[in-house]
């Protein structure tokens, strides 16, 4: 139990307190910190690739979430049909999942660009846009399959009398699904809503690989803004702004988190 | 009705079909052009199977292997990841089990602290980490389990806690009564409970250490350790022009190994990751 305590105030507890604290410092190594107060603060505010970061990234989040969410959900309903090789179509579907980000990127970069080229439209780099959906669908195919897992387990734990009890009752299979299968989803809803929220919010991997932020920094995710102040500007002030950005990153991170836990823990069925 | 139905699953059996090629389609195409000649591979050309010209045989892949060292890559990533999950097993599972049995305040602080390390963006510790391992002197392959040791223990502790909490004491204090010391106790009753989770975890903690960019390209030497993923981002950063073909090889490579892993422990996987979203 020891060797773990240790290794977590090495891997986790000094680097956290100490990242608090240099966000308040102007450094380049850890050693020659000066202490400045909140100015890196209101400078990672008025940094334009920041902000345009934080609503690339929120809008990011928000239709990762429900594409997400809504497609893992529709596969889970369709596989957990009495139909020929669901099996088969679950091992597929939950393929990509095991491919790191990395890989990931440069599968889609090629795909894509290619694809982008037949129809004559600009190439990933030089289209903000055509970044963002490319990320998109990037982040469905790598997530779908790891929520439509979720879901499966879901949707057999509900008892088959419950179903049953519906259609006899002459329940539409369109009702059936509102009233009986989802309410008794909502534990499954919430795990997945938690993983796919912080997921892309904290995507770094598939961004470096796909867009590397071009064109401009336009399709900077937050995590990869933080990534690009500290590593690749020059100027003393920037380490210190980047550290800011990871403080000011890391509390939207946790209280959104924390937010749709308690939002949708409260809708869950008690059983 | 009967037959209704059964037509509406044949519908379904067969789109889902369909739809599982194009998922898959993704990974058929990277195998295509990493089967092409250099000037073969274009934009224009991209979906086209390689033609008896622009076929280039294995040589990307040799490319791959030889010029770039992919296996001494795979060797190191293979390295750091069962290092880092044996240590996360052991000392996890240790750690778990201590704050679940011994519940003091400060117990439920570093069960509090582990939960929060799992929210915790990276981008947080990154600079400060990668600092603390120049420090102390671990930026080598051999000496990466303990950082990953140290960050990948919120979730590792949080899922043994949890499994924990379900084991009844009283097995427990049998064995203690029978004489045993608490190591014994641990090793000999709790340690074997334990296979189930341990499974789980170290699928999910391997995961996450084999895919891994950011970390290891922070704290190790670029220059002298490559792990896959760096290797394949190495392939962008080190010539102005990304050699695509020998990069897909060394997609493919790389790809190769989980997919059969996969295939092969196929239901751990999938249990794995149901274990531990269900207590996520």
């Amino acid at each position: 139990m020891l060797p773990t305590l240790i290794a977590f105030v090495i891997g986790f507890i000094i680097p956290f307190i100490q990242g608090l604290y240099l966000s308040l410092c102007q450094f380049t190594t850890v050693k020659d910190a000066t202490l400045i107060g909140f100015s890196n603060f209101m400078r990672a505010f008025a940094d334009s690739t920041f902000t345009h970061a934080f609503w690339y990234n929120c809008a990011f989040v928000v239709v990762t979430t429900i594409v997400i969410n809504v497609g893992g959900l529709a596969v889970a309903l369709i596989l957990t049909r009495a139909i020929r090789g669901t099996n088969a179509f679950r091992t597929v579907f939950f393929m990509p999942n095991l491919i790191g980000g990395i890989v990931l990127g440069y599968i889609w970069q090629i795909l894509l660009n290619c694809a982008l080229a037949l129809l004559e439209r600009p190439l990933l780099e030089l289209d903000a846009t055509a970044g963002f959906w490319g990320l998109v669908i990037l982040m469905c195919w790598q997530q779908i399959g790891y929520m439509m897992i979720i879901y499966v387990a879901g949707l057999q734990s509900i008892p088959e009398s419950l179903i049953e009890a519906a259609e006899i009752d002459g329940a539409t299979p369109w009702q059936t699904f509102w009233k009986v299968k989802l309410p008794n989803l909502m534990s499954s809803i919430t795990i997945c809503l938690f993983l796919t929220l912080t997921n892309s919010f904290k995507l770094f991997d598939q961004n470096l690989a796909l867009t590397g932020g071009e064109p401009m920094h336009n399709s900077e995710l937050l995590a990869y803004n933080i990534y690009y102040t500290f590593y690749s500007r020059s100027g003393p002030q920037w380490k210190g702004i980047g550290q800011a950005k990871a403080v000011i990153f890391c509390v939207i991170v946790v209280a959104i988190s924390f937010i749709q836990l308690r939002a949708t823990r409260k809708k869950e069925v008690q059983q | 009705m009967v037959k209704a139905r059964k037509g509406v699953n044949r519908f379904w059996s067969i789109a889902m079909t369909i739809v599982c090629v194009l998922w898959m389609y993704p990974i058929f195409m990277v195998l295509m052009i990493s089967l092409k000649t250099p000037t073969a591979i274009s934009t224009s050309t991209a979906f086209q199977l390689p033609a008896a010209e622009t076929f280039a045989g294995l040589d990307n892949y040799v490319d791959a292997i030889a010029r770039q060292g992919f296996f001494s890559s795979l060797f190191y990533s293979v390295f750091i990841t069962v290092t880092s999950v044996f240590a996360i097993l052991i000392f996890c599972s240790m750690f778990a089990w201590y704050i679940t049995r011994v519940r003091t305040r400060f117990t439920k602080l570093l069960y509090g602290l582990c939960a929060f390390s799992m929210v915790v963006p990276f981008q947080m510790v990154m600079f400060t980490l990668s600092n603390m391992a120049d420090t102390l002197h671990l930026r080598t392959p051999w000496t990466l389990w303990i950082i990953y040791l140290g960050f990948g223990a919120g979730l590792a502790v949080f899922m043994f806690c949890g499994f924990m909490k379900t084991v009844p004491l009283e097995i427990e204090e049998a064995a203690m009564i029978d004489g045993c010391n608490p190591f014994q106790t641990y090793f000999k009753i709790v340690f074997p409970l334990l296979r189930p989770t341990m499974v789980s975890v170290s699928i999910l903690e391997a995961m996450w250490i084999w895919n891994d960019y950011l970390l290891p390209t922070l704290v190790l030497d670029i220059d002298k350790y490559k792990t896959i993923p760096m290797l394949i981002q190495f392939f962008k950063g080190s010539y102005g022009r990304v050699e695509w073909g020998p990069m897909m090889a060394c997609i493919m490579l790389a790809i190769l190994p989980i997919v059969v892993l996969y295939l092969l422990g196929q239901k751990h996987i999938i249990k794995g990751v149901l274990s531990g979203a269900v207590k996520g």
